[in-house]
């Protein structure tokens, strides 16, 4: 029994980490290279979910070609809303926290006039499960782990070897003396959305069989999204990478050891959060800037 | 009698030398008219229960705007004060059976302290951080909330409060007023010395470090003064709708303070006072079309924002008044030359 429930919380654990952990990468690169506070960030990940519940329950396609295309899909219309909406008024760092605050409600409102506000689910890519100890791993979930790992190598790869990457890194460091050595400013922060975006939308695609899909599902991974970004320190992916999995496996063991946890877990994890802030103002693995905090 | 006219051309005097000369002034003496003498030409419950509303969140957002845009501490966690005012009033008043006049000052003073205690930690920390780590107050609170329903009522909050006031009348007097009040109060505290270091530090905290100000001890001030007129909103409303829920917590009722305060115009407390008047009425007047309603809102916003980043009434004021460029006094825009030193505007 108790080994029953060790493995349920490593399992919980370990997705919820995983979401957090690409969702807070792609949130911090695109504010990061750009200044921008994305509220609507996590909204991208619920248009993908439903993405793929649209062209898997509505079209008959399978799940793959559910996946893929809300990866295009979302890719491309976070391009454009930021092309429309967020890049016309970027210098002002109020208007587009509102912005974007009024993009997500919009996207939200969409999907609720679509679909409509019912809990719906979509089918696992693999179906079936392996017994391990009396508790049931669903292939879904390692395949979604397993996704999680190959994403975050991908992502080391375009940051760390390539040029692209190193165009990103520079501008996030220092957007001027970037501009000088002839990177264009705005090009790389277009393309640093549509990485970010990209992320959200594969984050939305893996997770989409293991959760409930409704209009409101970004909130909740939103409010742990901005956790892991303060408590892993901001533009650190090393930081997100820990911050994550610290506040998923905290959220996991609220769930199953308190009783009445599901109420409680956001508040235990968020109160990590600020304790860690007290002692370290600049997150686990953020270097203090005098300018930036 | 000679008395009664040394004061009647004095007023007049006043009125057309100080109110008439500037348009933004004569739409200010208008607006706080018309919300006065509304109930002699309409006493519909339901035209009075949006306008009692709209005072109570234009309260709100100016308080945010009294923190996060003079003081510049972006708060996402607003309603951590509304929803603390809320429930310490509603507490106080089912339990402990004080009356309205005397809950809702209580539940201002909790909400100071749980200013205080947020600005402890939040002191450390600046820009985005802050804004990200506010955010997770209200959720705090929310959870302890629904884990003690014996308490707070979990989910169904906690109800059948005692009224404001016996007639709807009284409620949207005693609204009304309170709100022009404690607007001004603010507006005099931005305007005073303190409201000239909130400023400072939000253009530049070392610089006002270095001139030997305690700039801790300010933040914290505006934190609490802050907390202080959320929270009075907050009883207000926990009275008003008789009851106090978790919706006075929500993720959603902090970014709407946000919206509103932005879409007004940030550090002038008069842009989120007029846009809680401009857009919490078009949210009622879209129930027409209930399905579209907050989607209408969040694109009414969008489009605002794209003309308009700085806010909707600084805008509007910037059309119609210009500064004098050598006095610094303002001037209608139809004027050629300054109505004071006579330099010529351009």
């Amino acid at each position: 029994m108790r080994g029953a429930m060790f493995l349920d919380i490593l399992i919980t654990g370990l997705i919820s980490g995983s979401v957090y952990a690409l969702l807070a990468i792609g949130f911090s690169l695109i504010f990061g290279v750009a200044r921008i506070v994305n509220i609507a960030h996590t909204a991208f990940y619920m248009l993908a979910a439903y993405c793929i519940f649209f062209v898997v329950q509505k079209g008959g396609f399978h799940p793959i070609w559910g996946m893929l295309a809300a990866f295009v899909i979302v890719t491309l219309l976070g391009l454009l809303v930021y092309k429309l909406f967020i890049d016309p008024i970027r210098e002002h760092e109020g208007a587009v926290l509102i912005g974007t605050i009024a993009l997500a409600i919009a996207m939200q409102e969409f999907m609720l006039l679509w679909f409509t506000g019912d809990y719906v689910s979509v089918p696992a890519l693999i179906k079936g499960y392996v017994a391990i100890s009396g508790v049931k791993v669903l292939y879904q979930q390692l395949l979604t782990f397993g996704m999680v790992i190959v994403i975050l190598f991908a992502l080391w790869a375009l940051l760390m070897k390539t040029r692209l990457g190193l165009a990103i890194r520079a501008t996030a460091e220092d957007r001027e003396v970037a501009n000088l050595m002839g990177m264009n400013d705005s090009r790389v922060a277009m393309t640093a959305m549509g990485v970010s975006v990209a992320l959200a939308a594969i984050t939305g695609a893996i997770i989409a069989p293991l959760t409930i899909l409704t209009p409101f599902m970004w909130m909740h991974p939103l409010i742990m999204m901005m956790a892991v970004v303060v408590l892993g320190g901001m533009g650190s992916i090393k930081g997100s990478f820990a911050g994550a999995y610290i506040l998923g496996f905290a959220e996991a063991i609220v769930v199953f050891l308190i009783p009445k946890g599901a109420f409680l877990k956001g508040s235990v994890a968020l109160s990590i959060m600020i304790l860690v802030l007290l002692i370290r103002p600049e997150g686990l693995f953020g270097i203090a800037f005098e300018e930036e905090r | 009698m000679g008395l009664f006219w040394f004061y009647f051309r004095k007023g007049y005097r006043v009125v057309r030398n100080e109110v008439l000369v500037l348009p933004s002034r004569v739409v200010l003496v208008l607006f706080v008219a018309t919300l006065l003498l509304l109930p002699a030409f309409t006493q519909d419950p339901y035209v009075l229960r949006i306008l009692i509303l709209t005072s109570i969140f234009a309260i709100l957002a100016a308080s945010w705007d009294l923190l996060s845009g003079y003081t510049g501490q972006m708060n996402f966690g607003h309603a951590l004060f509304f929803g603390v005012g809320a429930y310490t009033a509603a507490l106080l008043n089912l339990h402990g059976h004080i009356p309205p006049w005397g809950s809702i000052p209580l539940g201002g003073l909790a909400a100071v302290l749980a200013g205080l205690i947020i600005g402890i930690p939040c002191l450390r920390l600046r820009g985005t951080y802050l804004a990200l780590t506010t955010l997770a107050f209200p959720i705090i609170l929310m959870g302890i909330v629904f884990a003690l329903p014996g308490f707070t009522g979990g989910e169904l909050g906690i109800s059948g409060l005692s009224r404001l006031s016996h007639s709807r009348i009284w409620d949207y007097y005693i609204t009304v007023v309170l709100m022009l009040i404690l607007c001004t109060v603010m507006w005099k505290i931005t305007d005073s010395n303190t409201g000239i270091i909130f400023h400072a530090i939000r253009e530049d905290e070392l610089a006002v470090r270095a001139a030997g100000i305690n700039t801790t001890r300010y933040k914290l001030l505006a934190f609490s003064l802050s907390g202080f007129f959320a929270g009075l909103s907050g009883g207000l409303y926990a009275h008003f709708m008789r009851i106090a829920g978790p919706s006075t917590l929500e993720v959603s009722m902090s970014f709407t303070v946000v919206i509103w305060a932005i879409f007004g115009g940030i550090v002038t407390i008069y842009g989120p006072v007029g846009a809680v008047f401009i857009l919490f009425p078009m949210l009622e007047f879209f129930r027409f079309w209930p399905e579209y309603r907050t989607l209408m809102f969040a694109g009414v916003v969008l489009l605002i924002l794209l003309y308009m980043p700085e806010g909707l009434l600084p805008w509007i004021r910037d059309k119609i008044e210009v500064q004098c460029p050598r006095c610094k006094i303002r001037n209608v825009a139809t004027r050629k030359i300054c109505r004071i030193c006579t330099a010529p505007l351009d």
